[in-house]
Parts: C-alpha cells; structure tokens; sequence
C-alpha cells in the first residue's frame, strides 16, 4: 500500500516537500546542539527539562487519545466511527514517534540510547515509559495496516487482529498513566506531586488528541474525496466537550488543595506561573493565555447550537489545541522546576536553534502523518462504496 | 532431516539472534559490583560511610574556600561562569535556603545568613539511584552513592528526582574550563551528569576525602555503623540536622548546628 503515497497531486508533493525542508532546518540545528551540547538550549541546572519533554509529554497524550475512538467503535459497535478509527490510529503512530525524536534530542549522549535496553532498571519509571511507548507503536502501526489493508480488498481483517486491538485500550491509557509517573513520584517536587496528575493528564489527552483529530479530519474533507462523515465528527465533538470539562474540573481540584492549605511549597510554582514570584513572571502572560482559551473553547463547545456549527467547532478546537499546549507542553513541565530546590528562581526560556530543533521534530511528525493518512485515504477513495467488514 | 535453502537460511537468523540476546543478557562481567572487591590493601573500608560537619567552624570566606577548591582541584571540576551550566561537587548557600524547613520570620540573622557547605548527601535511600534508567548511578554497598560516567545517557532525570540539587550536567565541554587537570583523575565528557562521589578513590587508597583532609577537622568521616567512629561520638555530642528529612531519603550528611546560646547575652527578661 506504501506506493499509495509516491502518487500525489502537485499540492501533495508542495506538502511533502515544505514539511521535508523544515525537518531539514531542524537537522541542521540539532546538528549544532550535538556538536555543542544542550548549551545551546535555555536549559540549565535548576530547569534541566524543557521544551523537549514537554513536547514529548504532551504527544503522548495526543497518541493514548485514539483510544477515543477506538473504545466506541469496537467495544459498543459504534459504527459511525468505522471511517475515522484509522486517521486515529495513524495519528497515534506519528505522535509516538515524535515522542521517541524528542526523547532523543532532549538526550546529553543520543548514541548511548541502547544502555536504557542493555541495562534496564526496573525501577525506573523511565525504563517502563520506553517499553510501553514501543509497546504501543508497534500495536498502532500493525493494527492499522492490517484494518486497512483487509479494507484494500474488501475482507474482514484476520483474527488475530481483534484480541490486538482489545490489549490496544489499556495499553493507551498505561503510556500516559506511565508518562505522569515520571512526575508524580518525585520527592520535593510539590507542583508534580499529586494523585491527580496522571488522571490530569489523561482528560486533558482525551480532549486535545480528538480535538487535533477534528481539525485534521476538516483538512482531509477538503483536500480529498475522503469524508470521515458528519455524524463521526459531531460525536467526536462531544468526547472533547466531557474531556475538556474534566480537565478544567482537575484543575480546579489542585488549585483548591494547593492554594487553601496555604502550604507555601504547594503555592510557590502556582503564583510563579500565575502571578509571578518575587519579580519572575516570563510565563505569566502564556499561562494566563492558556486559562482564558480554555474557558472559550469550553463555552464554545459546550453550547449544542456553537458546536454543531462546522466552524465554529473547528474554531473550538483550534483555541482548545492551543490551550492544551501551553499548559502541558511548557507550563506544566517549568512549574515543576521553578522555585528550585532551594526556594530560588531560575527562568528558562527555549533558544532559538532549541525553537527550530522543536519544529523540526514536528515536522517529520507531519510528514509521517501525511503519508499514512494518504494511504488511508487513497484505499478508502478507491473503497468508498464498499461497506465496511470490521 | 532435510532442509531446504530457505529453512536454512532460518535457522541461521534464529541462532544469530538467539546468540546475541544470550550475550546481552549474560556479558561478562557485568555481575561484578562496583565496590563488592577491595584492591589495596591498607583501603578505608566502612559498612556505611558518613560525614558531619560543623557549621562553627566554618568562620570566614577562606574556611569554606579551601574545601572547595581542594575538591574541585581534585575531580577536575570545571570553574564555568554561566550559573546556568555550572557544575559545583561541594558549594555553599545560607541557612535559610538551605534548611528551609527550620526557617521562621524572626529568627537571628546570624543565623538566618549564616553559609552551610552542601554536597550530595548520599542518601541511603536515593530517589536519583530509584529514577535512573540504566543503573548509571548506583548505590555501593558501603552507602556510597557513585556513578558510571561511560553509562550515563544525559538523560537527567536523576537532576529532576534529587531534592537538594547536589547533580550538576555537562552542558557543555568542560575540559576548556579546568585550569590545572589532576592525571590521577579522569575529565569528564560533554551531555553527563557529575556529583560527589565521597572520594571512594581516595578511600580506596587509604585517604580520607578530599574536603575532609582539607577541612582541619571542621568536617568528620567515619562509619556511622560503627558506635565508636568519630561520626557516631560526634553525633552523641552535638544537636546536628540533616536536610530535608521528612523525605525519607535519610541523608548521611549530618551538619554540627552551633544553638549561639552564649550569645543572646544573659537572662531573659
């Protein structure tokens, strides 16, 4: 099915070709970082995780949230997703593998990267994240093809493919549940300790993940013959609604545990990013960007008549994506460094190669995103007529 | 039997395999622990090391320095400016940032500014040995808590675990930063994370650390399973704090605090 992507429109190939310049660009200054060191990042002793595993941290949300679709399509035989579960699937596939590239360049010896293999410690929480992060690609990218190529020729997907898709479920929530666990278990690190993190994590991932999944069905609606159907996107519409209420309700839980107690640990990094501390406030307008869009997109999905309006939904999404991003992607990762050990502030702010290294990764994200969803959708213009089996 | 090509080209792949696996799995000597063999003879050898410091004893500037700079010389620790990338083994801040736990808003400011020399505490229950996803860093079995610089993969997920920022990384090349370079010990390599090591190879010598030879004996070392060490006499006699021990890392860095009754002048009114 592969040659279904060496076949495209000029337009296709404009894509292609923009999305394979960028990764380039990236390459180039990560070429740099490897020569020099993270350096070259605003990454220092007291905020020695940044941009990178934020990046990382939140992809793996964006790769569990297929399960989205996956739990009503074959366990309440939703068929109204029948179209659309692939498009999920390939969209966790790509993002597992920008989570493996931001791993990767966040890393001070890349080509040591076997010892976590070689010499695996099983109480590291990080050693488990790698095996289920492998776990869980292998499990989308065979999923995937063989549904999509029983779809190809008209046939019921072999058998061995449903108890596949069965261990796919838990498996999605345990790659993020494991993600928060690199987190939640640190001593002294009050903003990540919490009960609360990787139930946090997980609605915030069921929102973000369906809501990317609209947007790019949107894309494919008009770029292609492909319509993964209306009924399938307003129902995915509503995942994002409940998710998104959760999250702001598991947001709310930890401000009041934090701020009422009046415990001054628990406080610190919430009026860091919040308000400022003691005269540090670079995230402040960020953090504050991200609270009021998550309150717009909530109304904006939650009112039927908004959501039911394609661009106004897409709107939602956008501004919810973006939300989403900020706070998990950069908030939650500084606030947990920020005061340090000893009470200071130090203040990181990602550098430019970092910036440009950061866009490379997404870049070869979307470029294996764009080739997979041709393929699908190549397969399902030719099969359009044909009901689906599975 | 028969066997056709294909079959056979099978089962060289399976063995290949087969024959890797079994050589990553048993290497040799990767069941020899560090610190499980003792090579010389006349080595320091504790079943649980430890050290005491006391705070009055460090008065001025210099007190603190050459301890420092005895350590610092002694690993080859670079002296970077960027107090972002700085790589400190042994260093100083004040009591208040340091035992932040102990701090109240009227407490004097002698000892409010008062500097406190801080180190990786070599917990005996570590949360960077716990974190570390390829056992780079490991606790020896006399408490040491060392690291395998060649294994470390920068991952510094043991930065983000230790609750008293005793690990410092490699952001960039260190070897331009180190003034003199000691033979006996080696440089470091860029993107690996460095800590104080209790001078296990001095101790393997025969010597006592670096900073404690250093010190004058403003700071102890001894075993603390032995009731007759000087670290044991030296806590029976003191009022001492380790950091943060409510975290139930269990620190075997104790730190001498000198109360200043005699200065507070007389009675009570």
């Amino acid at each position: 099915m592969l040659e279904k992507a060496l076949v495209g429109s000029r337009r296709y190939w404009l894509w292609i070709f923009f999305l394979i310049a960028i990764a380039g660009i990236g390459f180039i200054a990560y070429l740099q970082q490897y020569k020099y060191g993270l350096a070259i990042t605003g990454l220092s002793r007291d905020v020695s995780w940044g941009l990178y595993i934020g990046q990382f941290t939140f992809l793996v949300g964006v790769a569990a949230s297929a399960v989205m679709l996956v739990i009503p399509y074959y366990l309440h035989d939703y068929k109204k997703f029948g179209k659309i579960v692939i498009l999920g699937e390939f969209l966790a596939v790509s993002a597992v593998i920008m989570c493996m590239l931001f791993i990767f360049v966040d890393m001070g010896q890349p080509m040591r990267i076997m010892n976590v293999m070689l010499y695996p410690n099983p109480s590291s929480v990080m050693f488990w994240d790698a095996l289920v992060l492998g776990g869980y690609l292998g499990l989308n990218i065979i999923i995937g093809w063989a549904t999509l190529h029983a779809d190809k020729k008209g046939v019921k997907p072999a058998s061995w493919v449903k108890p596949l898709i069965y261990l796919s479920i838990p498996w999605a929530i345990s790659i993020h549940t494991v993600t928060a666990f690199l987190y939640a278990g640190l001593p002294d690190r009050h903003f990540w300790f919490s009960a609360l993190t990787a139930a946090s994590f997980l609605s915030s991932a069921f929102a973000g993940g369906p809501a990317l999944l609209i947007i790019l069905s949107m894309i494919v609606r008009r770029v292609s013959r492909f319509d993964p159907g209306i009924e399938a996107i307003q129902s995915i519409a509503k995942i994002v609604t409940y998710a998104m209420a959760a999250n702001v309700f598991f947001i709310g839980l930890k401000l009041f545990t934090s701020l009422y107690s009046g415990i001054p640990g628990y406080g610190y990094s919430l009026a860091y990013l919040y308000t400022g501390l003691d005269g540090h406030n670079t995230l402040v307008p960020i953090m504050w960007t991200s609270s009021i869009l998550a309150v717009v997109s909530l109304v904006l999905l939650i009112m039927p008549p908004l959501r039911r309006n394609e661009g106004i939904l897409t709107l939602a999404c956008v501004v919810l994506f973006i939300s989403l991003w900020i706070d998990k992607g950069f908030g939650f990762i500084i606030g947990g460094f920020v005061p340090n050990p000893f009470g200071r502030i130090t203040e990181y702010w990602p550098t430019f190669l970092e910036t440009l290294i950061t866009i490379g990764v997404w870049a070869i994200g979307f470029l294996i995103l764009t080739v997979l969803y041709k393929i699908a959708i190549s397969v399902r213009e030719e099969t359009a007529n044909i009901k689906l089996e599975h | 039997m028969s066997m056709d090509r294909r079959g056979f080209l099978k089962l060289i792949g399976l063995s290949s395999i087969g024959i890797g696996a079994g050589w990553m799995i048993r290497k040799p000597g990767e069941f020899l622990e560090a610190g499980s063999v003792s090579d010389l003879p006349g080595a320091l050898e504790a079943k649980q090391w430890g050290m005491v410091i006391d705070t009055s004893k460090f008065k001025t500037e210099a007190d603190y320095k050459k301890v420092i700079n005895a350590c610092h010389k002694a690993h080859n620790v670079p002296a970077i400016e960027n107090p972002n990338h700085e790589i400190k083994w042994i260093w100083t801040d004040d009591f208040a940032h340091t035992f932040s736990e102990a701090k109240h808003q009227y407490m004097t400011e002698g000892l409010k500014d008062k500097m406190v020399l801080l180190l990786c505490n070599h917990c005996k229950n570590p949360p960077c040995v716990r974190v570390c996803p390829t056992k780079a860093t490991f606790k020896r079995k006399d408490g040491i808590v060392q690291q395998d610089m060649h294994r470390c993969i920068g991952c510094r997920f043991c930065m983000t675990a230790c609750p008293y920022g005793a690990r410092s990384f490699n952001y960039t090349n260190p070897r331009p930063y180190i003034k003199e370079t000691n033979p006996e010990y080696p440089t470091r390599m860029i993107g690996v994370v460095e800590k104080c090591i209790f001078c296990e190879g001095r101790l393997a010598r025969g010597l006592m650390p670096a900073c404690v030879e250093a010190s004058q004996g403003a700071m102890l070392f001894g075993d603390l399973s032995d009731t007759n060490s000087v670290v044991r006499e030296a806590l029976r006699r003191h009022y001492t704090l380790v950091r943060k021990p409510k975290l139930g890392t269990e620190p075997v860095v104790f730190y001498i605090l000198d109360l200043g009754r005699d200065k507070g002048g007389g009675e009570y009114a």
